[in-house]
């Protein structure tokens, strides 16, 4: 498989007024075209900065990030990220906030929108397109807001506690939603949580980062995915006996950090 | 999938939102009918006490009399008069709003001149501007340019300030939202922060436009050449206190009237907006 992201030994260092905070240190990680990576680890550990970073929002002090090979300056169009409000614009319908991230990046021709229009029709918010965000449930909501980011095509999805905002329930089932999407159209993405089991039920590996600065204290390679190469969901990949074992070795890591 | 399709916009009234919706709207009923008996029970009193000679008419006019001032329109020009007032606080309140919206979008895209702005505003904030209506006068003429600029005057710095902070208060999320798209700074302006301080600009729209008026009132007093401010000014040296309460209930109603408007541009515009 083909190498989308790249971190080489990224720092970085916010500079207020009360001192310095070294938020990251000597941070690197792969990920492979498809593949979803988890990043879990103590709040404050420096989860939102190491997006940041990827996303081109924040130059790393030290290091570099290429992505396909690209060193990243700057916002780069090939990254969608999904923060943990949905972040909808209230006074736009669900139809014109999907259609916000092409509209920023002068992308709005008739084929993108066709494409940001089957999204809504494939994902259940057809019917919701001319209602406003403050009519839909938390659910949908949110699943507006990642077909927003899906609409730019993005080569690598960075999702930031994007479920956190959630009721469990609600939350459970959008995240076999995301996976769903995810894996039907092959992206690879990086998705931090501090819920590990979701982290589990959602990745192909998971990176445990230790507490502030944030460095990579382990990968673990999660093999859920039940044999036959039909797609398991991570309500399924919850029901796997190994599941368990997974959680307790990473929540051991992360509780020897505090 | 889960596919829930909710029951939105369904609507089955029962028996009990029927009574509470009858209960309010009784409420407010009983409010408005009280509010109406109350200006026609001041209105009556004051009639009749001035003809009793309880009060002397001469001093606090009267009704009657301000209803013949008011009748005798096209001889004492009070149409004129009112029409020059409204023009006068229109053109100010519109220039203070635009020139207000202008510096505090100069002032958010460069965070280093609010910081140097920031004490003057705050002073220029806290001084009267009507203490400044003698300097204006001498520096643009007497005449309807000064009383424009002072209703823009007063206007302008609270427009500044609202304006700023509701900027500045904007959902950081949004904007960082924005910002994973690539948004330049007047995207962001333009698509997330302005719409965001809709409410705000309204809110500082209805202050100012009475502000406006209390400018041009205040000028028209100095100026003394036309309009409300000047009819009560040159009723009251005259002792003509039918033309000065006439001119007082007339800008009342032009006060109402004014917000009224600007009430009714918000609704017409947060109605646009959504959709
Ligand atoms: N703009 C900033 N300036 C200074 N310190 C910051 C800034 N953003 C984050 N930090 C600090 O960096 C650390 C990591 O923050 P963050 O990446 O948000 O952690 P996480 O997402 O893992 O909870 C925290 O201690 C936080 O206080
Ligand atoms: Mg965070």
């Amino acid at each position: 498989m083909r190498e989308i992201l790249r971190l080489e030994d990224v720092s970085l260092v916010y500079q207020a007024e009360n001192g310095e905070v070294t938020a990251l240190e000597n941070f690197s990680l792969t990920a492979l075209e498809g593949e979803q990576v988890a990043i879990v680890g103590p709040s404050g550990c420096g989860k939102s900065t190491l997006l940041s970073i990827i996303a081109g929002l924040e130059p790393p002090t030290h290091g570099k990030v290429y992505l396909e090979g690209e060193q990243v300056r700057g916002v780069s169009e090939k990254i969608g990220y999904m923060l943990q409000k949905d972040n909808l614009l209230q006074w736009r319908t669900i139809r014109s906030n999907v259609l916000l991230g092409l509209e920023i990046r002068g992308m709005l021709t008739a084929e993108n929108i066709a494409y940001a229009e089957d999204l809504l029709q494939t994902y259940g918010l057809w019917e919701f397109a001319d209602k406003y965000p403050s009519q839909l449930s938390g659910g949908m909501r949110q699943r507006a807001a990642l077909i927003r980011t899906l609409a730019t095509q993005p080569k690598l999805l960075l999702l930031d506690e994007a479920f956190s905002a959630l009721d469990y329930q609600t939350r459970l089932a959008v995240t076999d939603d995301v996976f769903e999407i995810l894996k039907s159209v092959g992206k690879t993405a990086i998705i931090v949580t501090h819920d590990i089991p979701e982290g589990i039920s959602m990745a192909d590996r998971v990176v445990v980062v230790s507490g502030r600065p944030g460095r990579v204290k382990s990968i673990h390679k999660i093999e859920l995915d039940a044999s036959g190469g039909q797609l398991t969901t991570p309500l399924q990949r919850r029901a796997n006996p190994r599941f368990t074992h997974y959680f307790n070795t990473i929540w051991k890591e992360l509780d020897l950090n505090e | 999938m889960n596919k829930k399709i909710s029951t939105l916009g369904r609507k089955e009234i029962s028996a009990e939102r029927e009574a509470y919706l009858a209960g309010r709207k009784r409420k407010k009923l009983q409010v408005r009918a009280c509010q109406i008996a109350l200006l026609v029970l001041f209105i009556a009193a004051w009639e009749v006490f001035a003809r009793l000679g309880v009060i002397d008419s001469f001093i606090m006019s009267s009704p009657s009399r301000i209803l013949r001032t008011l009748a005798n329109f096209s001889g004492n020009g009070l149409l004129v008069h009112v029409g020059i007032t409204c023009f006068e606080t229109l053109v100010g309140f519109g220039l203070g709003a635009l020139i207000g919206n202008a510096i505090a979008f100069t002032l958010w895209w460069s965070p280093f001149l609010a910081r140097v702005a920031a004490p003057y505003l705050v002073v220029l904030n806290a001084l009267p501007k009507i203490a400044l209506g003698p300097v204006i006068i001498v520096w643009v003429g007497a005449g309807m340019q000064a009383i424009i600029v002072m209703a823009l005057a007063i206007s302008l710095i609270v427009t500044v300030l609202e304006m700023l902070g509701g900027f500045a208060s904007t959902d950081k999320e949004l904007i960082k939202m924005a910002k994973t798209f690539g948004a330049t700074r007047w995207q962001t302006f333009v698509k997330i922060i302005y719409p965001s301080n809709l409410q705000v600009l309204f809110g500082s729209l209805k202050i100012n436009i009475g502000l406006s008026l209390v400018g041009v009132i205040a000028g028209e007093f100095l100026v003394s050449r036309a309009g409300l401010g000047y009819l009560i000014i040159y009723g009251g040296q005259v002792f003509q206190m039918d033309l000065v309460m006439t001119s007082v209930l007339l800008l009342g109603v032009l006060a109402a009237l004014l917000y009224g408007g600007v009430a009714l541009l918000e609704k017409k515009v947060m109605k646009f907006v959504q959709r």
